[in-house]
């Protein structure tokens, strides 16, 4: 008896001033803080914040704020969650903090998709979308069935191995399209694209992907204790009585098919799925029972943050794919450099 | 004679279809309720044979058999309940606590979508305590040394309360302290009623614990019975390829192998 007593303040985490509980909870009114403060911060009526008055008497201010910037706040904050948790359940199911979740050619295969639709198709928005997705799962399948057909190594080096490639071969073809793109009307796009950036999005963009991001991110938060089990060898999670081949693959589409929605409407942003998932076990530790909530707390504050600052710094926008890559690679060399964090073991 | 818990019957394995056969015409029973050690040389198939008894290799022929029912007869959760395993290394990519790392053992008793509970995790606390980690539980097991990892590896294996424990080299890594303290935890093991079924390089370790040995060379099981019939200088030897002695020191079996210390030889030789 005197044991489990004993045991009841042995149970809970020392190193951690307050419990991963309340560490979430802190991190999730800080979202729900900064989302407000995004969306009443910009340029309108001047650069500031807007005025409730405005907000009452303007009409042009009322749909700025609901019809451009709370879509595109939404996509934002969307981006920072998905990008987050899929980049989790990558680096923790191949055991390898330095992937990122475009890299099983996804992501190099909806950029090829998105700029082969700005040529073939013209420049609508739901086709280049619609391309961009499919040509992510072409980068997806071509990366497994050539991964199936290495004949050395084990299941996740071959995986690896066929991403570098595929995504190269894809990185490649967008070179040949560039190349033979008009320079003055569809090279900016292209590359308007490849920057990334959520300012053009709207409603209909966000309704679009809603479904599939609720869903794939359910999947992926619901299972994210076993996520743990699955970051181990395969004999051991076999042995743990798992199904590690169909519960892998079961996670991985998940990740994937948000990875997918959000890149086909956003475009290429990088680093938030590499950077984040770092921060937050950093904060939480390995456990993916919280270091998968985490990422999501912390991946949807910093895309929100990131967008408010490009479309407020300057007059004119920044592209977000810019801003998430300097201020993530940043943070990363500081997460490198300080104590505690080991990259690679 | 007690029930037989696990039992390989005409086993035929290969990695590689047209590979080296690793196991030809392997029989081989456990019953409940022993501490089985399978002795052979490296590449034998010790290995290959928990592995199979795990059900994660399956044979190309022959089958196991587990409590009478084959094994692809389980579902997977039922046999992550039945079936523990302690392995020889496990590669550990990032920074768990001792307590989070052994917690996973309760995987079998949760649902896909489930979280551990306070009682798992009392489970888990209890099973580090068993192997003499109790006061360490929030270490990390990145900091661990390689004899410590495999103490937390044993305690995972027991939050993960299994009827069958199969223990791959689960000694090589400790000091005589802690393969002490771990001989000890399997020996207690029998008395709750589970049955062990380990490999090892060590012949003292399978004296001491075992009370069933198995020989195995060239793919097979040479010999298999109880320990104080099969634990022989005359077995070992062919065992092993060496001339190997067995001798009884303080009431137990101690195999000496290999030649006299040189140095000492000629020491004495001198004198």
């Amino acid at each position: 008896m005197s044991q489990s007593i004993a045991s009841e303040t042995e149970l809970k985490h020392p190193g951690l001033r307050s419990s991963p509980e309340r560490l979430l909870f802190v991190l999730l009114v800080l979202m729900v803080g900064v989302f407000v403060f995004s969306l009443f911060l910009g340029r309108y009526p001047k650069l500031g914040f807007m005025p409730l008055k405005t907000l009452r008497d303007d009409q042009l201010a009322q749909r700025l704020l609901f019809n451009l910037r709370f879509p595109r706040l939404i996509t934002a904050l969307l981006l920072g969650i998905s990008l987050s948790a899929a980049g989790n359940v990558f680096q923790m199911i191949f055991s390898n903090p330095l992937v990122e979740p475009g890299f099983l050619g996804v992501s190099q295969g909806a950029a090829f998709g998105a700029a082969l639709s700005i040529i073939l198709l013209g420049s609508s928005a739901v086709t280049t979308q619609t391309m961009a997705l499919v040509f992510a799962f072409v980068g997806l399948g071509s990366s497994y069935l050539l991964a199936r057909r290495i004949r050395f190594g084990g299941w996740v080096l071959r995986l690896v191995l066929a991403g570098i490639v595929i995504s190269a071969l894809f990185s490649s073809g967008l070179g040949v399209l560039k190349y033979v793109a008009d320079p003055l009307s569809e090279l900016p796009e292209i590359t308007f694209w490849l920057l990334g950036g959520v300012s053009h999005v709207t409603w209909p963009d966000v309704r679009s992907i809603l479904l599939p991001l609720l869903l794939g991110l359910f999947v992926i938060y619901r299972m994210r204790w076993r996520l743990n089990l699955l970051a181990l060898d395969d004999t051991i999670s076999f042995s743990l009585g798992l199904a590690p081949g169909r519960e892998r693959s079961l996670l991985l589409v998940a990740a994937v098919v948000v990875t997918a929605a959000v890149v086909s409407v956003a475009g290429m942003v990088g680093w938030v799925g590499l950077m984040v998932p770092h921060l937050a076990r950093r904060m939480f530790g390995a456990n993916t029972r919280y270091s998968t909530t985490g990422s999501m707390l912390i991946g949807g504050i910093f895309a929100m943050l990131s967008d408010t600052i490009a479309r407020s710094l300057l007059t004119g926008e920044i592209p977000l794919g810019i801003l998430t890559s300097l201020i993530g690679a940043l943070m990363f060399i500081l997460l490198m450099i300080s104590q505690k964090v080991r990259v690679i073991e | 004679m007690s029930k037989v818990l696990l039992s390989f019957e005409k086993i035929a394995f290969a990695y590689d279809i047209n590979g080296r056969t690793v196991l030809n015409e392997l029989s081989l029973e456990v019953e409940e309720n022993t501490v089985t050690a399978i002795l052979g040389p490296n590449g034998v198939g010790k290995t290959t044979l928990l592995h199979l008894a795990l059900g994660w290799r399956l044979p190309q022929r022959g089958q196991v058999l587990l409590d009478e029912r084959p094994l692809d007869s389980y579902s997977r959760r039922e046999l992550g309940q039945w079936i523990g395993l302690v392995p020889q290394h496990e590669h550990v990519s990032f920074d768990y606590s001792l307590l989070e790392y052994v917690l996973m053992g309760r995987a079998p008793y949760l649902k896909p979508l489930a979280m551990p509970s306070r009682k798992d995790k009392e489970l888990a606390a209890e099973a580090l305590r068993a192997v003499g980690m109790g006061d360490m539980m929030h270490r990390r097991v990145t900091a661990l040394s390689g004899g410590e990892r495999q103490l937390v590896l044993m305690a995972r294996a027991l939050a993960q309360q299994p009827r069958l424990l199969l223990m791959d080299e689960a000694t090589s890594h400790l000091d005589l302290g802690n393969k002490l303290r771990l001989m000890e935890v399997v020996q207690n093991l029998t008395r709750e009623g589970i049955t062990v079924v380990l490999t090892t390089h060590e012949p003292e370790v399978a004296a001491s614990i075992a009370s069933h040995l198995v020989l195995m060379r060239a793919g097979k099981v040479e010999h298999a019975g109880p320990i104080e019939e099969e634990f022989t200088g005359e077995r070992l030897t062919v065992t092993y390829g060496v001339p190997v002695e067995v001798s009884e020191v303080s009431g137990r079996l101690i195999a000496l192998w290999g030649h006299e210390n040189q140095h000492r030889k000629r020491d004495r030789n001198a004198e």
